[in-house]
């Protein structure tokens, strides 16, 4: 392909759209959430030990065997080492360098409703474009005969300033709230749920968070409940040095829906600052989730000074036949990724679902993909993948697709596809294929020259030349991952990656 | 960094098995050197991220398993009526009776166990060399092994066209052989060579291939690593490909209870050509482990790598490829394909196809699949008058087709395809 020319300093090559790596070009240091809120911020002693495990869960007003469950997960924590596997490169961390637990002082006493709420802390959101009132909805989605609603748990370093709608959600029955008010309000479900998915021992960041998860979201859709609304938890950083520890627990009993979303920004800082989130989702019979992510955690200078080390662990079970999970994310903040959100399909029939995104631009790497674990018979995946490097970052899919002796009729579709935009950076990929039995077809493609050869026929017949064809068979590809997206999301997420994907290299 | 303990003894054990390090000569620096190496790493082990789809402890232990000798009366042995210059090794061990002069045109042929003490050889530039860069970033510590123990191969030095294949014969005979060789292959500028290789070659069977392939040359390598045995091998071959010089590297495999075949191919001068491929047939006890890494550091260079695999009974595939293109690797294009046809439920294939690119005017791809044959295509052949077994052999040559077309001798090609057949009639699904 020819050089055709070049876009403040890079080299655009035949096929790759100018508007892409504009588009890639202008996110690069134009971070729009780099602000802080200046707030009295109480901070337990820096460094992590059982004392401060003790006070995170002591601030949380929680019973005993929470406490053991922590101070278990952090004796552990203890003896472990830190992965390396990651194709991701930074510098040691000193976990002992960190707070673990900030909150506003005026949380201190825990306000009864939104009302009560500083109004620093509210207009904090509103500056973000999150809405804590619960007015109608969303600028942009003018017209709709009904406005729609979207829940919000607002976290804000490691509390949760407020959740929204939560009287009409307990109407239909939906658990809303804060993970550290379930503890409270409903220990039996919490209790029974906790560390089924994501279990203590899991991981070393999995581990790390369980001794010191300080909030987050919980969810509870009961029996045959379609949710009647969004639920969405915005998680920000504000305090300096400090990690964000949230713990996210979702429960859809038999024959329910939910779609969540997650939001998540952070001030600029030239320090590294460290996130370490756990999500569990448990999915019974016949239940549907979906979890959308658009992940903008504040990613560090051109320079690579400064951004947030998200090592995330997303796990959804889909303990129930004809359960279904859908993930769906939009990764393009965070100075390193480090996030596998899963799928275990265990029920007979059961779906999982992944969708992603991942732009990595400057210095930012991002090692990310899913693992889609089949255990039920007839059980399906699909995995579609677009990774974007420009600069000198580095962006890696990571997979594992695992067919297990009993998981009759199976089937898996994975599909990743990179892009580079200059000759600094890198894309990689790391698949994990294991087939353990033969009544199930598993494809792992990353051409682009291996599209559905039906489309294209269709697309050919009706006068497109083969490049057109092509072109547009991969472009609605790349839409669909956008399109999976809630539309609260989908306008987010395609003001951020207003990108077509032409030119893509496996 | 001091190893593990439990990797410590490993080592020290299987150390204790093997003879001592002596003599003299450019051989013995180039040992100690495969030595240190060996004992740096360590033995592999399950938990090491490179041996996690295949257990390396029969290729470990001091001791070999034995393995019963397999005599192939019902077939003409491989590449048999073929003009070739044959090296015969009996359980590791040569065979001068059985071979042929080491004598041809625009060759020199010698044995690594009658040169090893002389103190300047052409070969102490190569032997070992490849082996220890390809040691960066995955760790190959059996053939560091190989290296430090060898104890007889051949020295191949190709200046011009060489006028007829060699061929090296591995045949086994004692239960309980255990057989280390490690050749050396130079090919000077524009040189040709065709290299066939056969037989099961030992109870256990350690192989490490170094060859070094100058600007425009051209190096094709045929290898039927013997049939329906009981053997266990390690084998790697090792390759640095000048400019618009060529490797074409073919396997078949028939059964033989481990095998593991690892290829570790540098692309360093420009327009370079790579292909490797291999056709697995498994039935029953049988574990079969490709292991690929390409490196693409000059312009322009392509690399194919074909893998295809039929597994039965319970047999297991496995497949690790990887696609490495430095910065700079410019217009490279990797293709890379591994799939695998699962003839009944108890058989598995695992797969962990690589690409690793820091170049953004490149052309790679990777596909893998995976599933048992097509049930329509069968009932369309039974319903045209072909029995199911005869069927499902057709699917399954079908399938492997791809792979052997990578070879370019149309002769051998043939040969490999009827051996397959005849292979196929006598295995089936249970």
């Amino acid at each position: 392909m020819n050089m055709l020319e070049t876009v403040d300093g890079t080299e655009v090559r035949e096929g790759v759209d100018r508007e892409t790596i504009e588009t890639v070009q202008a996110m690069a240091g134009k971070y729009k959430y780099g602000w802080e809120t200046e707030i009295e911020t109480e901070y337990a002693p820096k460094g992590l030990n059982e004392d401060i495990v003790r006070l995170i869960s002591q601030k949380n007003g929680e019973p005993e065997w929470l406490l053991d469950w922590r101070l278990a997960a952090y004796r552990r924590w203890v003896r472990m080492e830190e992965p390396r596997w990651a194709m991701l490169n930074y510098p040691e961390i000193d976990y002992q360098d960190q707070y673990y637990y900030a909150t506003p002082k005026s949380m201190a006493k825990k306000p009864k409703s939104l009302d009560e709420v500083d109004p620093k802390l509210l207009a904090t959101y509103a500056k973000l474009g999150i809405p804590l009132k619960e007015q109608m909805l969303l600028a942009g989605v003018e017209g709709e005969a009904e406005p729609r609603k979207v829940a919000v748990d607002a976290v804000f370093d490691s509390v949760s300033v407020g959740t929204t709608f939560k009287a009409e959600l307990a109407k239909a029955g939906v658990i809303f709230c804060s993970i550290s008010e379930a503890v409270r309000e409903h220990p039996d479900l919490v209790r029974q749920y906790l560390g089924s998915v994501v279990p203590p021992t899991d991981n070393f960041f999995a581990t790390l968070n369980s001794a010191v998860f300080s909030d987050g979201s919980f969810v509870y859709i009961p029996k045959g409940v379609r949710c009647p609304m969004e639920l969405s938890t915005y998680f920000r950083i504000n305090a300096e040095n400090t990690g964000q520890f949230e713990r996210t627990l979702i429960i859809a009993d038999e024959g329910s829906y939910v779609s969540y979303l997650e939001g998540c920004t952070a001030p600029k800082r030239d320090t590294n600052q460290l996130h370490a989130a756990v999500v569990e989702i448990v999915i019974l019979k016949d239940a549907e989730v979906k979890y959308s992510t658009v992940q903008n955690w504040y990613p560090g200078d051109e320079n690579g000074v400064g951004g947030i080390y998200n090592f995330v662990t997303k796990r959804a079970d889909c303990r129930g036949d004809r359960a279904k999970v859908m993930w769906t994310q939009v990764e393009t903040g965070s100075a390193i990724t480090w996030k596998y959100p899963s799928c275990i399909l265990r029920g007979d029939d059961s779906q999982g679902e992944f969708y992603s995104i991942a732009i990595a631009n400057n210095a930012q790497q991002a090692d990310t993909g899913t693992k889609m674990v089949h255990l039920g018979k007839r059980t399906k995946s699909r995995i579609v993948s677009k990774g974007i490097s420009a600069g000198r970052a580095q962006n890696t899919y990571r997979g594992l697709v695992s067919m297990h002796p009993k998981a009759w009729d199976s089937r898996n579709y994975t599909q990743c596809d990179s892009l580079l935009i200059g000759d600094k950076c890198g894309a990689h990929t790391v698949p994990y294929i294991e087939v353990r039995n033969n009544s199930s077809r598993v494809e792992h493609e990353a051409t682009t020259s291996k599209v559905d050869d039906d489309q294209l026929f269709y697309c050919r017949s009706r006068g497109m030349n083969e490049e057109e064809a092509v072109a547009l068979v991969v472009n609605g590809f790349c839409k669909e991952v956008l399109q999976a997206l809630p539309m609260e999301f989908a306008m987010e997420a395609q003001s951020l990656v207003a990108i077509s994907l032409e030119g893509s290299v496996g | 960094m001091a190893l593990p303990k439990a990797k410590e003894d490993a080592l020290a054990a299987r150390l204790a098995a093997l003879p001592a390090l002596s003599g003299k000569g450019w051989l013995a620096a180039a040992r100690a050197e495969a030595l240190a190496r060996l004992q740096a790493m360590g033995l592999p082990a399950r938990r090491d991220e490179y041996w996690r789809y295949t257990d390396p402890a029969s290729l470990n232990a001091p001791e070999p398993l034995p393995a019963q000798r397999f005599d192939v009366t019902d077939e003409a042995a491989p590449f048999d009526g073929m003009d070739r210059l044959k090296i015969v090794f009996v359980d590791g061990v040569f065979d001068a009776a059985a071979s042929d002069d080491l004598a041809l045109a625009g060759v020199s042929i010698e044995r690594l166990a009658t040169t090893g003490d002389t103190d300047i050889h052409w070969a102490q530039g190569l032997y070992g060399t490849l082996e220890a860069r390809g040691q960066t970033p995955v760790p190959r510590p059996l053939a560091a092994l190989n290296s430090a123990f060898a104890t007889d191969g051949v020295l191949i030095h190709v200046t011009g066209r060489a006028a007829k294949p060699i061929s090296l014969v591995y045949i086994h005979k004692s239960e309980t052989s255990d057989a280390i060789l490690h050749h050396c292959v130079k090919l000077g500028p524009g040189a040709e060579l065709t290299l066939l290789e056969n037989g099961p070659a030992a109870a256990r069977f350690s192989k490490v291939m170094e060859v070094d392939i100058a600007d425009g040359a051209s190096f094709h390598h045929i290898r039927i690593q013997g049939r329906d045995h009981e053997r266990r091998a390690v084998t790697h071959l090792f390759a640095r490909l000048g400019a618009k010089s060529e490797l074409r590297s073919f396997t078949l495999t028939a059964n033989g209870r481990l095998t593991r075949n690892e290829a570790v191919v540098e692309l360093t001068g420009d327009e370079g050509r790579a292909h490797l491929a291999g056709a697995t047939v498994g039935d029953g006890e049988f574990h079969h482990d490709d292991t690929v890494f390409i490196t693409h550091a000059a312009v322009a260079c392509e690399s194919r790598q074909v893998f295809k695999k039929v597994l039965m009974n319970g047999a297991t595939g496995v497949f690790q490829g990887k696609i490495l293109v430095k910065p700079g690797a410019q217009k490279t294009d990797g293709y890379q394909i591994s799939q695998s046809l699962l003839l009944d439920e108890d058989s598995q294939f695992l797969a962990k196809p690589e690409l690793e690119i820091y170049a953004d005017d490149v052309k790679c791809s990777h596909g893998s699949t995976s599933g048992a044959i097509d049930e329509t295509a069968l009932f369309y052949l039974q319903s045209r008058g072909v029995p199911r077994r005869r069927a499902q052999a057709l699917l399954v040559l079908a399938f492997l087709a791809e792979a052997i077309e990578e070879i370019a001798d149309e002769a051998i090609a043939e040969d490999i395809r009827a051996r397959l057949e005849r292979w196929l009639a006598r295995h089936g699904s249970r």
